[in-house]
């Protein structure tokens, strides 16, 4: 494969990137080349979760995931969540919560909250602890991201009922 | 450095045969570390994240074997119906890492990489598995115990792919722990599984981050064969299982280093060993109790 330019989808846009050194991670690609900065990059080494992006599905650590390998997959990162510039239910309630404080976890939680609440409407306190494990808030204490995520939950299921 | 996005293995193993200095990329939770970090020169990259015929698992029931493809990521071994054939590879699983981490590492990553650390590989031992490895030109199948030979060393030839491990499915408790400095998100400073097989009558025992490679504690295996009926449900008294901890751990050849310490270690395993076999004796639901997802 040619170097020169790769193709990454990136919450349903097509995006080319070019003349890039091929071994950058998802991360730095996002932030750095396609003007996406939501996603955080803090460890680098996929300790702390605050790059957390949907590929094809699943929640990676868009740090581990080398950019040019990412070719054909469908990404959606923490911008892609919101619908015409309304705040998700999730992101709602981690503001009625009170679950940011300096804000730099928060969108590698809201994608990982997402991600869980998609696939498990209704997780017990030890499944919402164990979907967000890898997701590392040194302010909060996470008694609060644990409420916004209850509430997002209960909402959720009381639109249903 | 080039990149070559493999869709089938045929492929994969072309780009080797014609690069073998090429950087093969399976999840990339170990490769990318490397290369965030600038601790490696990369010439070339072979990657497997698209390539289908890795990420397939499959049970012979005539053989009673599981046959793992090397990219099946470890969330897909924490969950039904993977999990219920190889419960103390569910249960490891779940220890890798963060779900993040989940998604994307692999038993063919653990492999490769060989950190006596890597919590697929014990399981890997006590199940006495086979790794499958292919080169454009031949097939190999080579224990797992001949693959491991050093701290992130194997025998993998440079033109080789890890493509899948057989285990074999084994009738009795099995079971996986590990010691760390948290319970989430943290790299084993010991681990150990135990695989007993109710209908040979033995135990098997692997023991993790305490040894160049995983290995396995033979000689606390035997004596516990020696001691008491593996046949059934086996019979184990609190003092019986504190021996075999004892003997698991003068097995071991830990290290002091930035994670733990020789004498923490080789105490940590006595006691996952011991607490190993007490489940084991007495049916103790396994660590998966209360996860549905």
């Amino acid at each position: 494969m040619s170097n020169e330019f790769y193709r990454l989808r990136v919450n349903g846009v097509d995006h080319e990137v070019r003349d890039a050194w091929a071994g950058e991670s998802l991360l730095y690609v996002l932030r750095e080349r396609l003007g996406l900065p939501g996603t955080k990059g803090a460890c680098e080494q996929g300790e702390c979760g605050s790059c957390t992006v949907i590929m094809d599905g699943e929640a990676v650590c868009s740090c581990l995931v080398m950019a040019a390998t990412a070719v054909e997959a469908d990404i959606v990162t923490v911008e892609g969540l919101a619908v015409d510039g309304e705040p998700t239910d999730v992101q709602q309630s981690f503001v009625d919560a009170g679950g940011v404080q300096c804000g730099f976890c928060t969108p590698g939680l809201i994608v990982a909250v997402h991600h869980l609440l998609d696939r498990n409407p209704s997780p017990s306190d030890l499944e919402i602890k164990e979907a967000i494990s890898g997701n590392i808030c040194r302010c909060t204490g996470y008694g609060r991201i644990f409420e916004a995520v209850r509430q997002a939950r209960d909402a959720r299921a009381a639109n249903k009922g | 450095m080039s990149i070559t996005n493999a869709t089938t293995i045929d492929e994969a193993l072309a780009a080797l045969a014609v690069n073998p200095k090429a950087r093969v990329i399976q999840g990339g939770t170990d490769l990318m570390v490397e290369v965030n970090f600038n601790r490696t020169t990369i010439d070339s990259v072979v990657s497997l994240r698209r390539v289908a015929e890795l990420r397939r698992w499959h049970v012979d029931d005539d053989a009673h074997t599981l046959r793992i493809g090397a990219g099946v990521p470890y969330a897909e071994m924490e969950r039904p119906p993977l999990c219920d054939h190889a419960p103390a590879l569910a249960e490891a699983a779940r220890t890798v890492g963060s779900p993040q981490i989940r998604a994307a590492g692999s038993l063919g990553g653990n492999l490769g990489t060989c950190s006596p650390a890597g919590d697929g590989l014990p399981v890997l031992s006590a199940l006495d598995a086979v790794v499958h490895l292919r080169s454009q030109s031949a097939s190999r199948d080579v224990s797992v115990h001949d693959f491991m030979v050093g701290v992130k060393r194997n025998v993998r030839r440079a033109d080789e792919l890890i493509v899948a491990v057989t285990v074999p499915l084994v009738t009795g408790f099995q079971g996986y722990a590990k010691v760390g400095t948290r319970n989430a998100m943290v790299i084993s400073a010991a681990s150990a599984c135990l695989v007993h097989d109710a209908v040979a009558g033995t135990v098997r025992l692997a023991l993790g981050a305490v040894a160049p490679t995983v290995v396995r504690a033979r000689g606390a295996e035997a004596w516990l064969a020696s001691q008491t009926s593996l046949v059934g449900t086996p019979m184990v008294s609190e003092a019986l299982a504190r021996e075999f901890g004892a003997r698991a751990a003068a097995e071991c050849s830990p290290i002091d280093d930035h994670r733990s310490t020789a004498e923490y270690r080789r105490h940590a395993i006595s006691v996952l060993a011991q607490r190993l076999l007490l489940r084991a004796a007495t049916g103790s639901a396994t660590a998966l109790r209360g996860i549905r997802q």
